[in-house]
């Protein structure tokens, strides 16, 4: 009987922290929830005000009034937008593809046990996160030595290779059964030719995992461009967006280039309207790319 | 016989060699050689003369970044910067991990969890727009909300004070959703029989967070803050160059080696001791994420990176 009673006042009190717990819970995640949205809304609601209220009102949370003004601006004179665009989809695509596959061939050796340097090659890359020559030496190295000055290598190459990456790329490998191997090996086939007609289709959400990561880390790439990139033709979407951002030079060739005065200008909305079109795609697929990049960063998060 | 052993294994695994070999020579010809450069904190660089060929100048290079005061203002901002970018970002990405974790309603965790995700993915040039769009003088949304308030603008730029507090909320704001899934992984690994036991003995939800989910998290936290500690003295470049940007009057609360870096890179100045400030960075951060590994090793062996 007291057995009985003890066990209903537990619910009961269960019951009671329970509650608090989870208005605490939830008020905590819909109180972060806005603060992650917010600067998104506030970002695309500035985009379409018109440049008088903003002047005069200043930016709002919520759009006061809508107008494409900012808009027009944009896609009056599209072509430097579409060259960014353009720079940039090719370095994201050619690094993305090349770096796929260099990285994809040094996981699977790394991980293979009976190869007897895996650990001292691994360090060898994993020594680079612990020291490496800093800002200074690297661009000068870069610029005296390979000559990488205003070439788009300079966007593609130092992106190509992440450690973190690596390793989970080893982690989805290790997850082949080795016994594959053995039977590819024992009916001839050669480790190239193992690694490309069997590991390959085998590892293909690791594959979609690394090369969203690395297509990701190219479109938001803005470092390198201002390091290495000179000329505006060669600018990638992200740092074209920051020099208009904080050049006043280059809000006056848009003005030239859509015909119109800088006072004319819709300056402020025009700043936002560019963001909001450097950062569509992603967010556009971001539903459908999420799931890879939680699946990544969970394999990356368990030792290996 | 070590020679032959190499030999051997070459024979024996050749075409794995040539397979790791692109990535390897990348990797040396991007990481490794410019780290030659790092001779340049013991030279007084001149550009005609390149990196090789400019003079020696012994320790003068550090002794300068160091009694102009530069040398200790920039590596106080960063160790500091670090410390409080640790406590509060790891620190709510636990919160939120737990919470997650608890809650019953899939629906609304898969969609807040997509919501606290989304900064991640955008670049800081972005992030640097909001901050814009937010503080600014004039227009922003900041002084606009205080004037329907009827309170005085605010130019948050004359005010060096507040931006250790932005950057530390945009840096955890950034990558809350990002490491919040490291501890949801660390969470869903606890054996359910744990919390069941908890159950029957009568625990409440905070008596099973404390005495369950936290520690059973123990090892994640500890090599998260390991990873942390290991970059104590590095800073976020993108994050402080598209937060505080080229704003002297904040420099002195803000300014951290890395950006100090990249300013007398900008105006080609004193680039010996720039390298100066570059290598004591690396050396240091070296040294602090050895021993601090040989210390866990020691105490809890499983615990350690490597």
């Amino acid at each position: 009987m007291s057995n009985m009673a003890t066990i209903n006042s537990n619910k009961i009190k269960l019951t009671k922290s329970r509650i608090v717990f989870n208005i605490i819970s939830y008020l905590l995640l819909i109180a972060l929830s806005l603060a992650c949205l917010l600067p998104f809304i506030m970002l695309i609601s500035g985009s379409f005000t018109s440049e008088q209220v903003i002047r005069f009102e200043g930016y709002s949370i919520l759009p006061k009034d809508f107008t494409l003004e900012a808009y027009e601006v944009v896609f009056q004179n599209p072509e430097q937008i579409f060259r960014a665009y353009g720079v940039s989809i090719f370095v994201a695509v050619v690094g993305t593809i090349l770096g796929l596959f260099f990285l994809t061939m040094t996981a699977y050796v790394i991980s293979r046990k009976d190869f007897k340097y895996r650990n001292v090659i691994s360090f060898y890359f994993y020594f680079t996160t612990l020291f490496n020559g800093g800002m200074v030496c690297t661009y000068i190295f870069y610029i005296q030595y390979l000559h990488l000055k205003d070439n788009l290598l300079a966007l593609i190459l130092p992106l190509m290779m992440n450690v973190f990456y690596l390793l989970i790329m080893r982690s989805f490998v290790t997850s082949i059964p080795p016994a594959l191997i053995e039977s590819a090996k024992i009916d001839g086939a050669g480790e190239f030719r193992i690694f490309l007609q069997i590991i390959l289709p085998l590892l293909k959400s690791g594959l979609a995992t690394i090369g969203l990561f690395l297509t990701l880390g190219y479109w938001n790439d803005w470092y390198n461009a201002m390091l290495y990139i000179n000329s505006e033709e060669k600018y990638p979407l992200q740092y074209m967006l920051y020099n208009m951002l904080q050049k006043q030079e280059a809000m006056a060739q848009i003005a030239s280039q859509a015909g119109m005065s800088v006072e004319n200008l819709p300056t402020n909305a025009l700043k936002l309207a560019m963001a909001v079109v450097a950062t569509g795609p992603i967010i556009l697929l971001y539903p459908f790319v999420q799931k890879y990049f939680v699946k990544g960063i969970t394999i990356g998060s368990v030792k290996g | 016989m070590k020679k032959q052993g190499f030999l051997h294994e070459f024979k024996k695994n050749r075409t794995l060699f040539f397979m790791v070999l692109p990535m390897m020579i990348l990797v040396l010809v991007l990481s490794y050689l410019p780290m030659s450069g790092l001779v340049l904190a013991f030279k007084n660089y001149r550009f005609d003369l390149g990196v090789f060929g400019s003079d020696w100048n012994g320790l003068e290079n550090f002794r300068y970044l160091f009694v102009s005061g530069t040398g200790w203002n920039i590596t106080k901002n960063t160790i500091v910067y670090n410390l409080i970018n640790l406590v509060t970002s790891q620190g709510l990405a636990i919160l939120v991990a737990i919470v997650i974790s608890e809650l019953s309603g899939k629906v609304f965790k898969r969609i807040t969890q997509s919501v606290i995700f989304l900064p991640y993915f955008i670049s800081w040039v972005i992030v640097g727009t909001f901050i814009f769009n937010i503080f600014n003088y004039e227009t922003g949304v900041m002084n606009n909300v205080l004037k329907t308030f009827g309170m005085d603008p605010v130019n948050v730029y004359s005010i060096p004070g507040v931006w250790p507090w932005i950057i530390c909320i945009f840096n955890a704001w950034k990558w809350v959703g990002y490491n919040s899934i490291i501890y949801i992984a660390a969470i869903t690994n606890i054996d359910t029989e744990c919390y069941e036991a908890c159950d029957i003995d009568g625990a409440n939800i905070f008596q099973k967070i404390w005495y369950i989910t936290l520690p059973s998290m123990k090892p994640t936290i500890i090599t998260m803050v390991l990873l942390q500690i290991g970059r104590i003295l590095r800073g976020d470049f993108e994050m402080f160059y598209q937060i505080v940007g080229n704003n002297g009057q904040l420099f002195d609360k803000t300014d951290v080696i890395d950006t100090y870096v990249f300013r007398s890179l900008l105006t080609n100045s004193n680039l010996g001791m720039t390298a100066a400030a570059t290598l004591y960075q690396s050396v240091l951060c070296f040294i602090i994420i050895m021993v601090v590994n040989h210390i866990v090793k020691k105490v809890e062996a499983d615990y350690a990176l490597f």
